[in-house]
């Protein structure tokens, strides 16, 4: 519990709409977008401006308080989970896009600042922001700079850390680190790199500068249905041998196409065992050429069905199921778990073959979703919590498939971040020596730790057991989001 | 392989003893004046696993960038961020260490954007491995972006993991005469609109854009813009990227004289610096033969949003790289403190005092 001298302190810094401190308006902060993990916090910090944050940072760091702050709270891993004791830093208000220069094309914005609003302002220069997460209209940019957010057309335009310039964030002992530059490199280590995915664990960012791209000329997508799923993954493969960077290649599997055809009817075809999504965008001659070598690369690698959305209406429809894939499949049982794995993609027969295996050793279903141009799977595991013994099944199941991850060479984590969800599986992927070099890390900015403690690295006696993402009855706290 | 430099780095951190890692040389001239004996890493070769489908090269730090990208081109593949080998031997540790960045740099990504992986072994003689070798990774801090462009002062790099790119199907390079202010705005605006552009430089009154991707596009591309074809252009860019063109020597018998490279907002204005520049990267470099005192040059560049490298030259005493501000520069020796706390590794390379 805070100390009442505290508060009346943190009171004083701020407006008094800013400090949240009964239970009614703290409820809605319980949770980010990972429901299963909720903690009321004690106190909620909505700052106007950036000195206000500063001067925040300062009180709670003399009095030794930790710190956690939060976006639009959408984050997947409770990375924005409150912590006992602790103030809840929320940035929504700093929301201002401050700059937009069309001919540098870049854009200075505030953390609250929505993703995708950032594309909206820049449309009328024929430029956008291209990371895309699918929450990226209500996401905002200062959580998607805390983990490095992606989003469907990472393998062609990256993700966060390869799409911004400069920050401007705080020390818990409220120092302005001005990190990044307006040009394309700084000086010194590469700090920008650092605090981008740090998960709100080094430092607090209050501004960032993000490049702006050309609206491609064009961008059109082919849909390719395959018999087995072991070709639809070798057709992935052949494709980029062949030289075309898709700005987009999903892969759905049989559970998966058929849940997001019985969802939103976008014509998908029922009888085959995976469907290929490859959109390719870029100036018009290139996206004629692509499309072409696209569709002999799927009828040489044994597509049954290939068709091209001939309309921006069309492709729309072709991504519709994709996009509706999580809810889709939400249907088809009480409860899933959404995994997030990466995998070098030559072992996805390998992954698929063993993730099945597992699935009738555990007698519960899996639909599987993947970003398969770079390798990020998500399992998505259907059980019900309310049958004794099946959310615990679930969980290790769960855990089995990115241990799995790690031993094909994989990851735990593509894009949700680990936060407070996977911090035990962290213990898989690094050994001892690698840890403790991330704890490291942390003191050289925030020897105390007091910013959002406990998240992201586990401490060395945690490591013990595997988490996931739990949805209960389909029940996201941000329904309304995408979630792909 | 790994046993002997584990073993050489465990003494001399015992012994307090600084070390200088070394892979093929091609860049000791790059970043300030070391101390210690030499430590080489040209053992430590070999392609440990290439997989053309899955767009990744995992190579051992001693291993000649030339040998990769002759690897690469067999598959049609390439280094996007098209990294300078500066007289042949430079090697992918030192590559990766230096962190710098050739032509396609603004159009396609620098070295840290590549890099997937790294396995090191920090300044206690602890093997260490972040990263991997999948292109998403959001598990814990991002150590190996951190590597990129450190100079070997935070570990000794022994094997990197790296994004690589299909080879465009066409290129060709046009070049117009304009002057140094119409050329960054054209630059500039080239760059906001949809076109396969993937190099550009501006000297002595010539703009050179490169143009890279599918044949039609460049070709549509070409009939869009005009200008004249330049023949031999993989020559040109390659001497640029290599700083083998004469303007990059510097005159004998001016001892004062330096190449600077200033890294600028892209649409800054031509800087009143002098007459010997060269323009790259959009605007956002500018290479400059000048005998201004370091000061000036750091404070212009920093005014123009960026930061000033001595690049080839005298160093002065306070370094060859932009001052840092003291809470950034107070975080940089920290940092060194945590991965090397004995400061052994490239002492003084980065910034003089750590």
């Amino acid at each position: 519990m805070l100390s009442p001298a505290f508060l009346s302190q943190l009171r004083r810094l701020l407006p008094p709409h800013s400090v949240l401190y009964e239970r009614e308006d703290l409820v809605p902060f319980e949770s980010d977008g990972l429901s299963a993990y909720r903690n009321i916090p004690d106190v909620v910090a909505l700052p106007e401006n950036e000195a206000q944050v500063a001067a925040i940072l300062q009180l709670c760091h003399q009095n030794k308080v930790a710190v956690v702050a939060r976006g639009a709270g959408t984050g997947l891993a409770a990375g924005a989970l409150p912590i006992d004791g602790a103030v809840l830093l929320v940035l929504s208000r700093l929301n201002q896009i401050k700059n937009i220069d069309p001919l540098a094309r870049t854009a200075t914005v505030q953390p609250g600042v929505r993703n995708l609003a950032i594309s909206e302002a820049a449309v009328k220069h024929n430029l956008y922001y291209a990371p895309d997460p699918s929450s990226q209209i209500a996401c905002s940019i200062g959580g998607n700079v805390a983990e490095n957010s992606g989003g469907v057309h990472c393998l062609k335009y990256g993700l966060t850390v390869h799409n911004i310039l400069k920050l401007r964030a705080w020390t818990i002992d409220g120092q302005l680190l001005e990190i990044g530059s307006d040009t394309l490199d700084a000086a010194g280590y590469d700090l920008l790199a650092l605090l981008t995915g740090s998960e709100g664990m080094l430092a607090v960012i209050t501004e960032v500068t993000v490049k702006l791209l050309p609206r491609p000329q064009r961008a059109q997508v082919v849909l390719a249905a395959f018999d087995d799923v072991v070709k639809a993954g070798a057709a992935v493969g052949n494709i980029i041998a062949a030289g075309v960077i898709p700005a987009g290649l999903e892969m759905m599997d049989r559970l998966a196409i058929q849940a997001a055809e019985a969802f939103v009817h976008a014509g998908y075809p029922l009888d085959c065992e995976a469907l290929l999504l490859c959109e390719v965008d870029g100036v018009n001659e290139e996206v004629s050429d692509d499309i072409f070598t696209v569709r002999e690369v799927l009828t040489a690698s044994g597509a049954t069905e290939i068709r091209t959305a001939e309309s921006e209406e069309q492709r729309l429809k072709f991504w519709a199921g994709r996009k509706a894939a999580f809810p889709a499949v939400g249907r088809l049982a009480p409860d899933y778990y959404c995994m997030d794995g990466t995998i070098p993609r030559a072992q996805l027969p390998h992954v698929l073959k063993r993730i099945s295996e597992m699935s009738t050793e555990y007698g519960l279903a899996v639909a599987n979703v993947f970003h398969a141009g770079d390798g990020n799977l998500h399992p998505l595991i259907l059980f019900d919590a309310n049958q004794p013994g099946e959310l615990h099944k679930a969980e290790a199941f769960g855990g089995k498939i990115l241990e799995l991850c790690v031993e094909v060479g994989g990851t735990i984590t593509g894009e949700h971040g680990v936060g407070l969800e996977k911090i035990n599986q962290m213990c898989a992927q690094f050994s001892t020596p690698e840890l403790v070099r991330f704890h490291e890390v942390k003191a050289a900015f925030d020897p105390d730790k007091l910013l959002n403690p406990g998240k992201a690295v586990p401490e060395l006696h945690r490591c013990a057991e595997w988490g996931a993402m739990h949805i209960h009855g389909g029940q996201l706290p941000h329904p309304e989001l995408p979630r792909f | 392989m790994l046993e002997p430099l584990i073993e050489r780095i465990r003494a001399a951190h015992a012994s307090h003893s600084p070390l200088i890692i070394q892979g093929g040389g091609s860049k000791t001239f790059y970043g300030n004046p070391d101390e210690g004996e030499v430590l080489s890493t040209r053992a430590l070769t070999g392609v440990v696993d290439y997989q053309p489908k899955e767009l990744v090269l995992t190579a051992r730090a001693g291993t000649p960038l030339a040998e990769i990208e002759a690897l690469l081109a067999e598959q049609n593949q390439m280094l996007a961020f098209e990294p300078p080998h500066f007289g042949g031997a430079a090697t992918l540790g030192g590559c990766i260490a230096a962190g710098l960045s050739g032509p396609r740099r603004p159009y396609a990504g620098a070295a840290r954007d590549f890099v997937l992986g790294v396995r090191i072994i920090d300044g206690t003689g602890q093997p260490l491995r972040f990263g991997g070798q999948v292109i998403k990774n959001v598990a814990g801090y991002d150590v190996s972006r951190l590597m990129v462009g450190a100079l070997g002062t935070l570990g000794l790099l022994t094997e990197a993991s790296l994004k690589v790119l299909p080879k465009p199907a066409a290129e060709t390079t046009l070049q117009f005469e304009l002057d140094e202010a119409s050329a960054i705005e054209k630059m500039n605006q080239l760059a906001g609109q949809s076109l396969p552009l993937s190099a550009t430089s501006w000297h002595a009154g010539l703009l050179t854009l490169r143009l890279s991707g599918a044949v039609s596009a460049v070709h549509a591309a070409q009939a869009k813009l005009g200008g004249e074809t330049l023949k031999d252009s993989a020559a040109f860019w390659q001497r640029l990227r290599d700083q083998s063109t004469p303007f990059f020597e510097l005159r004998p018998g001016a001892s004062n004289q330096s190449l600077w490279r200033l890294a600028v907002k892209p649409t800054t204005p031509p800087l009143k610096l002098g007459d010997a520049q060269w323009i790259e990267w959009g605007g956002a470099v500018r290479w400059l033969i000048s005998d201004l005192p370091p000061a000036a040059l750091f404070a212009a560049a920093n005014s123009c949003g960026g930061h000033a490298t001595l690049f080839r030259g005298h160093a002065p005493a306070s370094g060859v790289f932009s001052p840092l501000t003291p809470a950034l520069h107070a975080l940089h020796r920290n940092l060194k403190q945590r991965f090397d706390p004995r400061g052994i590794l490239n002492r003084g390379r980065l910034y003089p005092d750590f």
